[in-house]
């Protein structure tokens, strides 16, 4: 084991010293485009916010239901099915039919090419399963057909929330699916989140509705919308009636932009239509000249202004009280689209940037203070080997940044104490060694196989207890979040870059020194 | 180097060692884990505030004005440094954090929000599964290593000492109150990890010393294996105890409790090594017989 070749010696070297310049480029800039790597800073070591989010998908499903229901009706109207009592409950569709077409019914729906199940010829699987009781049927959305649903509008939302995020500029935002309802938002060095919560929280769905007079006279059916805070304290009541009919939508809208209302020297965003909205605006502010037309966004009417002139350039401008701030966001929100379905903050942990620091500050500190405490003691225990297991010790701490560099590994703060820990632990290995060496040079007086004795018998043990340390990093790093997840990759990592400084960088300098002590005295 | 009877107090040790696991085991049933924001949800808050502006007793009463549910407001390190910490968490409302700021900020002044920790319900109901998930999958595989590499008997040690760390760590956190959050789980795994190498550094010799001595009791033999792996022992404790220290003592307060269950554990591995694990063996009869068996097999 003493025996190193005139190759390996010079691999070893060449491959410590170029991990040990990746772990230098950390901290001194290098004037090179090939190796410019950095290890990243954790949330909690730069600042910065994670925020997990969740989609409640029953808009979604529902909305999804109703246009089930409308094409079946329709569907079966053509081929002359009477369908009727259809209503949607729990998740499904429940429709009753006569009870002689219950089995062509049946057949009809279970059909794989049937012009109702447009969804089998793309997945070869059927998006509602369906139950039937006489001759009430019962249509629920499959698995499969769920999970279809509810990826796309996880889709969708991922989409909205980056264009939101991106509109804010933060530097390098992280923005991942999680299973699939959820969205992991990762905003380093952001200092202040509450403005991206509270633009991640609204759904941003904007629609102009009229406000009616006479609820009798509508035949789309109204709905009650309060108005937003005290916007609309001009009016005497902060509630008004809208239809239910949609004159135009946020999807219609191609650009938003918050200006200043020269006349009323107000803050107001204008916005302005693709042609399909801008004809659709046309037409409904044509016909409602003298109606108040509602600008409702999430369910909220921001303001009601009266329609005095048909409006047909495609553009407008919507006013309601608005800061500059608060124009500024609603016009964002309706830059980036509407989220299919609202979400909602479920996890949120933010760190400031000065804590952060003192993190790292302390960290590095504690690194100093427990390394030096290491040290010293194995020196105080070891002396000239001692030393040899402090060069081991130093150079696995290189090694250990340089190639958590490489992978561009994130530190967190439990990360620092990881490659602490490593330190303390990192030693073990060595003094397995050197107590197995003395041992042996008990009954050994040829100090040179005494040692070669000493590192072979030690070697299995060394291997078994990092073995089960490398365990329980690797169970740490699969089942751990964030901040965890960092110390068990520092961990983990360490443990390899120990038994490549006990077994190659120290055993050889404990060679050079063997071999050219051998004749002395009490050599350990 | 003298030789310690270690073996003399085996009987002794083991009966106090199952008094203080039965003592954990019903602070665990009926005190109960003091769960961090991780695990029961609800809102944790770092807040520092200016130098003599204001007295622990405001900061609680302006918090408890705000209906937040249960507050609890500790210093935190410094005497500007708090943290509050309540049920409450703002499933809906992503305006909640900016609004606490600002009533804090009309009542006691100028506050810096230094780290918000938000979790809901749901959330912190998979992290406490995943938690316990990833502890009982450490201990499955670490019987399942130990399995590999020795007789079923040495697996048994190894593990009912490892029980024994775990549930000790834990009992004391119990006693105390300390809080139990996702970092502590992260150090409760690495006193697994730690332990099963020590305990594995003994066995081996063991394994070793059964082969070379066939007229050696295991009693005795347990007793020899430990004495010659015991400066081993010490000097790693000793270097792991003082890099933990150095954490516990510098490495800031978010590190405090982690590295506090990873001293506790690193005592606990050290001793159940050498009070656990062997009386196992002895109490199991093990014999040269039990590993020539093996290898035979």
């Amino acid at each position: 084991m003493l025996y190193f070749s005139k190759l390996r010696v010079i691999s070893v070297l060449i491959f410590t010293l170029f991990i040990s310049y990746f772990a230098a480029s950390n901290f001194f800039k290098f004037d090179d485009n090939y190796f410019s790597k950095n290890i990243k800073l954790g949330l909690d070591l730069q600042g910065g916010s994670y925020l997990l989010l969740e989609i409640d998908n029953s808009p979604v499903i529902t909305q999804k239901l109703q246009s089930k229901l409308i094409e079946l009706k329709r569907f079966f109207k053509e081929k002359k099915y009477v369908l009727k009592n259809f209503s949607i409950n729990q998740n499904s569709i429940i429709f009753e039919t006569n009870e002689n077409d219950v089995e062509e019914v049946k057949k009809i729906l279970d059909e794989d090419e049937s012009e109702i199940n447009p969804y089998f010829q793309q997945y070869k699987s059927h998006q509602f399963d369906f139950t039937e009781d006489k001759n009430i049927f019962k249509l629920t959305l499959s698995n499969y057909g769920l999970v279809l649903l509810k990826n796309s509008s996880l889709d969708q939302a991922i989409e909205i929330v980056r264009r939101r995020v991106d509109e804010v500029g933060t530097n390098e935002p992280t923005i991942l699916k999680k299973g699939n309802d959820r969205i992991l938002v990762e905003l380093p060095g952001l200092d202040d989140p509450e403005r991206i919560k509270t633009l991640l929280g609204k759904t941003a769905n904007l629609t102009f509705q009229f406000i009616v007079q006479n609820i009798s006279q509508e035949s789309f059916g109204t709905e009650k919308l309060k108005f937003e805070n005290e916007i609309g304290s001009s009016i005497d009541t902060e509630e008004a009636i809208v239809s239910k009919r949609i004159i135009l939508s946020g999807d219609n809208l191609i650009d938003a932009k918050p200006t200043m209302d020269t006349q009323t020297n107000e803050t107001v965003v204008t916005f302005s239509l693709d042609r399909v909205g801008a004809k659709k605006f046309g037409k409904a502010t044509s016909s409602g000249v003298g109606k108040r037309l509602a600008i409702v966004l999430d369910g909220k009417i921001i303001s009601a202004p009266t329609v005095r002139e048909p409006i047909l350039g495609g553009s407008g401008q919507i006013s309601g009280n608005f800061t500059f701030q608060s124009a500024t966001d609603l016009a964002l929100l309706l830059r980036s689209g509407a989220l299919p379905a609202p979400l909602s903050i479920i996890e949120e942990r933010s760190v400031g940037p000065d804590l952060g620091q003192d993190s790292i500050d302390a960290g590095i500190f504690s690194l100093i203070i427990g390394f030096v405490l290491v040290v010293l003691f194995m020196i105080y225990k070891y002396k000239i080997f001692g030393l040899i297991a402090n060069l081991a010790l130093v150079s696995n701490l290189f090694l250990l940044v340089g190639i958590l560099t490489i992978f561009e590994a994130t530190l967190t703060l439990p990360g620092i104490a990881g490659i602490i820990l490593t330190v303390g632990m990192a030693v073990d290995a060595n003094v397995l060694i050197f107590e197995r060496i003395k041992e042996e040079v008990k009954n050994e007086k040829n100090y040179i196989i005494a040692f070669d004795t000493g590192y072979t018998k030690s070697r299995t043990t060394i291997l078994d207890a990092n073995i089960t340390t490398l365990i329980a990093a690797f169970i740490l790093f699969f089942m751990g979040s964030g901040p965890i997840k960092g110390f068990s990759v520092t961990l983990g990592i360490g443990i390899l870059t120990t038994l490549f400084s006990v077994y190659f960088i120290a055993r050889l300098f404990t060679a050079f020194f063997v071999i050219k002590n051998k004749n002395k005295e009490k050599l350990i | 180097m003298k030789t310690i009877q270690f073996n003399k107090l085996y009987k002794q040790f083991n009966i106090i060692s199952l008094i203080l696991i039965l003592v954990s085991l019903i602070l665990l049933l009926f005190k109960g884990l003091n769960y961090g924001v991780d695990f029961k949800g609800g809102t944790l808050i770092e807040i520092r505030v200016d130098q003599n502006s204001s007295k622990i007793s405001s900061i609680r009463d302006s918090f408890n004005q705000m209906n937040l549910g249960d507050v609890s407001v500790k210093s935190f390190g410094n005497k500007t440094d708090f943290i509050v910490k309540f049920e409450k968490q703002n499933s809906n409302d992503p305006e909640f954090i900016d609004n606490i700021k600002k009533k804090l900020s009309s009542s006691i002044g100028n506050v810096d929000f230094r780290r918000v920790e938000n979790v809901g319900p749901k959330v912190s109901a998979e992290l406490l599964k995943s938690g316990i998930i990833a502890i009982g999958l450490s201990l499955a595989a670490m019987l399942l290593y130990i399995w590999i590499r020795f007789e079923w008997q040495f697996s048994l040690g190894a593990i009912l000492a490892l029980f024994h760390d775990v549930i000790l760590t834990l009992g004391l956190f119990s006693l105390f109150s300390l809080e139990i959050n996702l970092s502590i789980v992260a150090a409760v795994l690495t006193i697994v990890g730690y332990s099963m190498n020590d305990t594995v550094v003994i066995f081996d010799r063991v394994r070793e010393n059964l082969k070379k001595y066939s007229d050696i009791k295991i009693f005795e033999l347990t007793n020899i294996s430990i004495n010659e792996t015991l400066s081993r022992t010490i000097i790693t404790s000793v270097t792991t105890l003082l890099a933990l220290s150095s954490i516990y003592l510098f490495g800031g307060e978010i590190l405090k409790g982690f590295s506090l269950a990873m001293i506790l554990g690193v005592i606990f591995g050290t001793y159940s090594s050498i009070y656990i694990a062997n009386p196992i063996l002895v109490f199991l009869k093990v014999s040269q017989r039990t590993i020539v068996k093996e290898e035979k097999d």
